[in-house]
């Protein structure tokens, strides 16, 4: 027992030591999560910053004036044209120098003053689906606005039923809030899953592997050993991530640190697995890489982290049971922005937990098995 | 067309340096001045870190100088490296074979690249087909070769053009011996049909066979001549001792490199081969100089005594066990199947404590795959294997705490330093943290790497990784140390160096399994068996084995002569016995 454990223990400082020594594997480790967490954190972002837009104004009364006006003065709408013929709106669009198109009629105004609703025509670019709607959703605000300030100066029949929106957890809707603590998962098990599958297939290539194997080293002690420092390094990499939401972005974090970690924990222990799992499958680290990619890209894409999880085909929300980020997406969302518990996260632990525990077995039974 | 009159090589006042990745600077080559006329064969002879490749890169126009003339083919090498290029043809150590390609393939990508025309490539295919023998293995993927058809097939890549001057660097390193004459009789060829040829190597023995020879060490020119003249340089000196009833040839051999008298004394044929100080006379009768004697001279004059000399003291240690005589490894019936091809078939031996057990064979024979199962990180197909009295395989981890296991190429963690590969290693053998001290104290002294204590051991120099490689299986003091073609590529001295320790450790108790190619080398062990195409031909000491040679008359048969005779005897068997049946 006491032989084993000092075993281990050699294995994971010589881990520690071949990853951490080497200044260019030390900054391939940390300096591309925290660069691609900036990146993202003020690239990839949902909210439209400028919507430019076309007006075809046939009215020129005060009314319309009045509404662009408030458009303009939104700091989000920007005109990028006055159209004076229909034929134009088509040119506008496809030409992509505006989103949007707003087409007043002449009798705007007229219509507005006798109390009759008025239609405003809206044309919008639905080549990107996803700008087009938010798009058209800020118009809605605005206008939305308007008609109440019109019905407080000129009176009339305010709409029957109004919604207040009240956004929990990110009460301005900042999509930046929901991209960063997201980054926290996806980053992390992109890092750690190659740099487990390409340890052992590293080793596998340049035969220190045999060397290991003739020590008395047994496989579970060679996948603790491998499967510890990873799983600390991934936690590095989440710490650096944290540290860039709360301290440059500014992100509150609602929740406890320690629900946090012990999320993580469970998380990268089933993202280590994986990658040690591919790796006892590997011969080469050109395949140890491939099959890492082969498993990570899916897994990103299908985890929710861009597309909303409920909007998949049924068939593949049931085969991302096997999806850590998918879990690890639901406890970093919810305990940074709404301060979630153990209680609330036992849906999200026992799953990553299970797959921990399958992959890392799994490994070492094929370590054994590819040994015999 | 130059006239044949210009030398091929004229070198002035060379000098080349290169920095260590730790800041230090080295000197490869030091103001190195020689010229080479064309046609014939030329030597670089020296132990390793002698500055070979260097020179023969700096020739290939691969590399500048950092001062000094280099001229090849009368074409200044800091002008126009690019006109020696078109007119020359370089093997590297290691050649760019593509494994995945087929013997032809790999010949039609090199022959596309230096643009030969279809009619030219016909002509040319046909000659170095016959000339290599590897006519009948065109479709066989070049990854599929054995070490030396491995290397056959570099070189006729290197000759799909003719050039005007070959440069090979270190061409039969990990070549056995068969392969490595026909790798020779192809070089000859050449020199006949007109082609001027320049090799490094660091065995002497090829050495006395070419038509002159350069001498390098640490950097520097000790001496070009014919090795006729470097034989004569150990003229007198050289003796022949053979061991008295009762004392092993080894032990005679370490007893004499430790006479200060003795410059240098290899086992050879039953007798130990000695070289000593001038005018002195310390045991055996005068035998004739060879060219490796001089050269053995010659480095000792340069003052090669210290690193590159063979002397290195290593005291021994107490012994493990006294229980001499019992029986550690017994290999009954052993089988390898990889698919339909048997590496190993049926192989038996036994293994007695304390001994040095060789295991021989060409390329591809069977040494490894038998020496993995051995080891543990093969199972056998059929047969039985006991280590110790357990098979390694099914027995718990701990059985492995007995042995020690050096690879044949470097395998510890390059990035790790010389001190931390021997702390991971030793307490991988779950010695404590005193024990690992006391442990990495004894490896530094032991194996002169004090100095290198804190440089990574990728960056030691090669005869250092080894010796870093020997240390690292030896931290727990094991009984049985496996040790898998510990001397490939290694120099003479670096190879007298290393036997010296297994002899040491042997006497201390250890058992040794080697295998080896060198078949000189089987001189120093207890026993030997020669394996060819997964059969065991023959076992039996030394002077067991060397029986087996022909006779010839006016000299003693060598191990090399016997392996020889052992290997082609059975080949032409089995060639004979296949025949018949292939008809029927």
């Amino acid at each position: 027992m006491r032989a084993s454990l000092i075993r281990i223990l050699a294995l994971i400082r010589k881990e520690f030591l071949a990853v951490l020594k080497d200044p260019r594997s030390r900054f391939i480790i940390f300096l591309p999560p925290l660069l691609q967490c900036l990146i993202f954190g003020y690239a990839a972002s949902f909210d439209l910053n400028t919507v430019p837009y076309a007006v075809l104004d046939q009215d020129h009364s005060a009314a319309s004036v009045a509404l662009l006006a408030r458009l303009d003065g939104s700091g989000v709408f920007e005109r990028r044209a006055n159209l004076t013929r229909a034929q134009d709106i088509a040119l506008s669009i496809d030409s992509g120098r505006a989103l949007l198109v707003i087409q007043i009629d002449q009798d705007f105004e007229r219509n507005l003053l006798s109390g009759r609703a008025t239609p405003l025509e809206v044309i919008a670019d639905g080549r990107n689906s996803n700008t087009a709607g938010t798009a058209l959703g800020y118009l809605g605000s605005v206008v939305q606005g308007f008609n109440s300030d019109w019905i407080d100066e000129h009176g009339g029949t305010p709409p029957v039923v109004r919604v207040v929106n009240r956004a929990w957890y990110n009460p301005n809707l900042d999509s930046r809030w929901t991209m960063i603590p997201s980054l926290i998962g996806t980053l992390t098990m992109m890092g750690t899953m190659m740099l487990t599958a390409l340890s052992v297939a590293r080793e596998r290539e340049q035969g220190t592997f045999d060397q290991l194997l003739v020590t008395p080293f047994r496989p579970s002690e060679i996948m603790a050993g491998k499967a510890i420092p990873n799983i600390a390094i991934g936690l590095g990499q989440a710490t650096t991530i944290l540290l860039v939401a709360q301290v440059w972005f500014r992100i509150p974090f609602a929740g406890s640190f320690a629900v946090l970690y012990a999320g993580l924990c469970l998380f990268l222990m089933a993202a280590v697995g994986l990658g040690l799992f591919v790796s006892s499958i590997a011969k080469t680290m050109q395949q140890a890489m491939l099959y890492a990619f082969l498993l990570a890209m899916p897994f990103v894409l299908l985890s929710g982290f861009t597309t909303p999880f409920s909007s998949m085909p049924d068939v593949l929300q049931t085969a991302m049971v096997i999806n850590p980020l998918r879990y690890a997406l639901d406890i970093t969302k919810r305990v940074y922005l709404e301060g979630a518990g153990f209680d609330n996260l036992l849906s999200d632990f026992i799953p990553l937990f299970a797959i921990g525990l399958l992959t890392l077995s799994g490994a070492a039974w094929l370590f054994r098995k590819r040994l015999t | 067309m130059t006239p044949a009159s210009t030398p091929a090589l004229q070198l002035d006042r060379v000098r080349k340096s290169f920095r260590r990745e730790t800041g230090e600077s080295v000197l490869a080559l030091d103001d190195i001045s020689f010229s080479l006329r064309r046609g014939g064969l030329a030597a670089v002879v020296g132990p390793d870190g002698a500055g070979k490749t260097t020179l023969i890169r700096l020739l290939a126009g691969l590399v500048r100088t950092d001062g000094g003339i280099v001229d090849v083919l009368g074409i200044d090498a800091a002008v126009d490296p690019q006109a020696i290029q078109s007119r020359i043809s370089y093997m590297p150590q290691q050649f760019g074979l593509y494994e995945d390609l087929t013997v032809r393939e790999n010949l039609d990508l090199y022959a596309d690249m230096h643009g030969i025309t279809v009619d030219e490539r016909r002509r040319q295919y046909a000659r170095l087909m016959s000339m290599t023998g590897l006519d009948p293995f065109q479709r066989r993927l070049a990854g599929q070769l054995s070490g030396g058809m491995k290397q056959k097939l570099g070189l006729a890549c290197t000759l799909v053009r003719s050039p005007e001057l070959l440069l090979l660097d270190e061409p039969t390193v990990g070549v056995d011996p068969l392969s490595r004459r026909e790798l020779w009789e192809i070089i000859r060829q050449l020199i006949k049909e007109g082609l001027t040829v320049l090799l490094s190597s660091s065995d002497p023995d090829e050495a006395e066979t070419c038509d002159s020879v350069l001498v390098l060490s640490g950097g520097k020119k000790l001496m070009l001549a014919s090795p006729a003249e470097i034989s004569r340089l150990a003229l007198g000196r050289t003796f022949v001792a053979t061991p008295p009833d009762g004392m092993r040839l080894r032990d005679l051999e370490a007893r004499l490199l430790a006479d200060p008298r003795v410059i240098d004394a290899v086992p050879e044929s039953g007798q130990v081969r000695l070289v000593t100080r001038e005018g002195c006379v310390v045991a055996g009768r005068p035998a004739p100089e060879r060219f490796e004697d001089g050269f053995v001279v010659l480095l000792h004059r340069a003052g090669g005594d210290s690193e590159a000399g063979p002397r290195t003291l290593t005291q021994q240690e107490p012994p493990i066990r006294d229980s001499a005589g019992e029986t550690v490894i017994e290999v009954h019936d052993l089988v390898r199947r990889f698919g339909k091809f048997v590496a190993v078939n049926g192989a038996s031996f036994v293994v007695k404590r304390g001994e040095i057990f060789g295991l021989l064979g060409p390329n591809g024979a069977g040494k490894t795959t038998t020496f993995r199962m051995l080891c543990g990180l093969l199972p056998a197909s059929a047969g039985t294997l006991k280590i110790a009295g357990v098979d390694v395989r099914r027995a718990r981890a701990s059985a492995r705490q007995h042995l020690g296991y050096v690879a044949q190429k470097f395998s510890l963690y390059g990035q790790l330093t010389v001190g931390e590969n021997l702390a991971f290693f030793a307490r991988a053998y779950g010695l404590d943290a005193n024990q690992t001290r006391a442990r990495i104290a004894w490896a530094l002294q032991q194996f002169q790497l004090e100095p290198y204590l804190r440089l990574p051991s990728a960056q030691l120099p090669g005869g250092f990784k080894q010796r870093l490689a020997m240390a690292a299986a030896l931290m727990h003091r094991p009984e049985i140390l496996f040790l898998d073609e510990p001397t490939s590529g290694a120099d003479p001295f670096a190879r007298r160096a290393f036997w010296q320790r297994i002899t040491t450790l042997a006497n201390g108790g250890v058992t040794v399994i080697v295998t080896t190619h060198f078949m000189a080398e089987a001189e120093y062990c207890d026993r030997a068996l020669i394996l060819d195409d997964g059969k065991v031909l023959a076992q039996g000491t030394p002077a067991q084995l060397r029986a087996l040679a022909p006779v010839q008359p006016g000299r003693t048969a060598t191990m090399e002569d016997a392996f020889i005779a052992i290997v082609e005897g059975s080949r032409s068997d089995s060639a004979r016995k296949s025949a018949p049946s292939a008809a029927a």
